[in-house]
């Protein structure tokens, strides 16, 4: 059966993926090290050693995300990061800086390195670089692939391959994206926030609600329609056109990713691992969510039919994509 | 957007009784001061937003609520005046407010619904939201320890309710 990767922001969240059927859970600690550092989320150290403990009893597995990059001069919050995870018998550490992945497999060689969605490596010659250099076990692959590339390129590395299946979506330049610094001065690469929500603003206005990041309005809709977060990347902007003006979205949609129908196709590809995103979620979201793609992975290893449509009213903009898993663009 | 129940919309529009909102105000503050007491882990997760005063304007509901977490401190305010001044609110129907304090649905679905409506200070109410979906809140079971022998009544009483309104009194347990 396919290993079901779910997140985990707070200890509450950790026991629901648990008993709600997550064979692997992912974490980080409360501090800019993990790339969803939110107010109120995410896990003390006594909090990380209990939730490994209630996993590890139940027989789920526990990873922990140490995928931002670390500022040069600062490095010691991610060393310690890394070692106190070792510490705490966690099953792997996923991370995305080339320093720090040489750190953790100098001083701690028996620790288990995933290397995260946050390193960009969408080819095999990245990967087996990770491989070769630092003996990365496993690669959560960027989504920017298809499933065809995704088999190609399982077919030239050695190790194992995570995909993500369910939650937000980048704009596929994950660990590389500018457009949160660019409004507000901080980022999930570096300080582990998107948008953060001390820069982000809602308000009523006419017969409006009006949502802003930093200086940006970014959605605009009538009172009483829904108002997504205002990210950047998923924001309605108005562009000047021939003589009228455009509005809509111009990078990206907002709408989440949703490949359930895709898993017989990536078990096939070779996938190791199905990841699904939201450790800003609430428990009740992990619970719902688990469950169904547990159900999923299950009836994809009885080569049973997908079920579908399970989890619309979950998704940012209750509309849901396959994203570039069945692209018919370039 | 999902039908939810509502309190009848009487309660809203019936004055409340002269003494109603300070004595409602006593018991709130007694009520939030248990449970911060039974949940330290909610103060510590709202880090520097434990001193933020928070409106829970339950909109079915006859007051509005004035929660102020670090001085434990929960107040009822009359809606035929001004707000009383807040850093962040939160807006919606009770069924809302209880379907996430209790686990049943997910914050930010009831958000991206439109259900849930925020203002002020953002980070506030994702640490207020974070806090809370992690100390796995059962207002019926909070209610029923503080009376004494007559919590089984409460709990039987609860249930009652939850069957006949809808709406969601307890926490929904994530069965293996």
């Amino acid at each position: 059966m396919m290993e079901l990767v779910c997140p985990a922001g707070t200890p509450a969240a950790l026991r629901a993926a648990v008993d709600a059927g997550a064979h692997t859970v992912y974490c980080g600690f409360a501090d800019e090290t993990n790339a969803r550092n939110f107010p109120g989320l995410n896990f003390s150290r006594e909090e990380m050693a209990q939730g490994i403990a209630y996993a590890h009893a139940r027989g789920a597995k526990v990873l922990i995300a140490i995928n931002t990059f670390p500022r040069a001069g600062d490095q010691a919050l991610w060393h310690r990061a890394v070692s106190d995870a070792a510490g705490l018998d966690a099953d792997a550490v996923i991370l995305a800086d080339p320093g720090l992945i040489a750190h953790a497999a100098q001083t701690h060689p028996h620790l288990r390195l995933h290397l995260s969605v946050q390193a960009a490596a969408a080819n095999p010659d990245a990967i087996n670089f990770h491989a070769r250099t630092f003996g990365i076990r496993r690669v959560v692959l960027p989504r920017v692939l298809s499933v065809e590339e995704i088999t190609a390129i399982n077919r030239e590395i050695d190790i194992e391959t995570e995909v993500f299946v369910f939650g937000g979506l980048c704009v596929m330049a994950e660990g590389r994206c500018s457009l949160s610094s660019y409004a507000t001065g901080l980022s999930p690469n570096m300080n582990g926030v998107c948008s953060p929500a001390s820069h982000v603003a809602y308000a009523d206005t006419g017969g409006n609600h009006e949502a802003r990041l930093g200086e940006f309005l970014i959605h605009r809709t009538p009172k009483g329609m829904p108002v997504p977060y205002p990210t950047l990347c998923k924001g309605c902007f108005t562009s000047p056109g021939d003589g009228s003006s455009q509005t809509g979205h111009i990078f990206e949609d907002p709408v989440s990713l949703d490949a359930t129908r895709l898993i017989p196709a990536l078990q096939k590809a070779g996938v190791t691992a199905l990841k699904i995103e939201g450790r800003q979620r609430s428990r009740a979201y992990v619970a719902q969510v688990v469950r169904a793609f547990r159900a999923a992975v299950e009836a994809a290893d009885q080569g049973a039919p997908m079920p579908e449509g399970l989890l619309a009213r979950l998704t940012e903009g209750q509309a849901a994509t396959t994203g570039a898993y069945a692209k018919t663009w370039r | 957007m999902t039908q939810r129940p509502a309190l009848l919309p009487l309660l809203t529009r019936l004055p409340p009784p002269p003494l109603a909102r300070p004595a409602l105000g006593l018991a709130l503050t007694a009520f939030l001061r248990r449970i911060a007491q039974r949940n330290p882990s909610i103060l510590s997760r709202l880090g520097p937003y434990a001193g933020a005063r928070f409106l829970l304007d339950v909109r079915d509901g006859p007051f509005l609520l004035l929660m102020q977490p670090e001085a434990r401190r929960l107040s009822a305010h009359s809606r035929r005046t001004p707000e009383p001044a807040h850093d962040a609110a939160i807006r919606g129907g009770l069924a809302a407010f209880l379907a996430m304090l209790h686990g049943a649905e997910d914050g930010d679905a009831l958000f991206f619904s439109g259900e849930l409506q925020i203002g002020g200070d953002t980070s506030a109410v994702l640490a207020l939201r974070n806090a809370l979906d992690d100390a796995e809140l059962d207002l019926t079971e909070e209610l029923a320890a503080l009376s004494g022998q007559f919590g089984g009544w409460l709990r039987r009483g609860s249930a009652l309710a939850a069957r006949k309104s809808g709406l969601i009194l307890s926490r929904q347990e994530v069965l293996p």
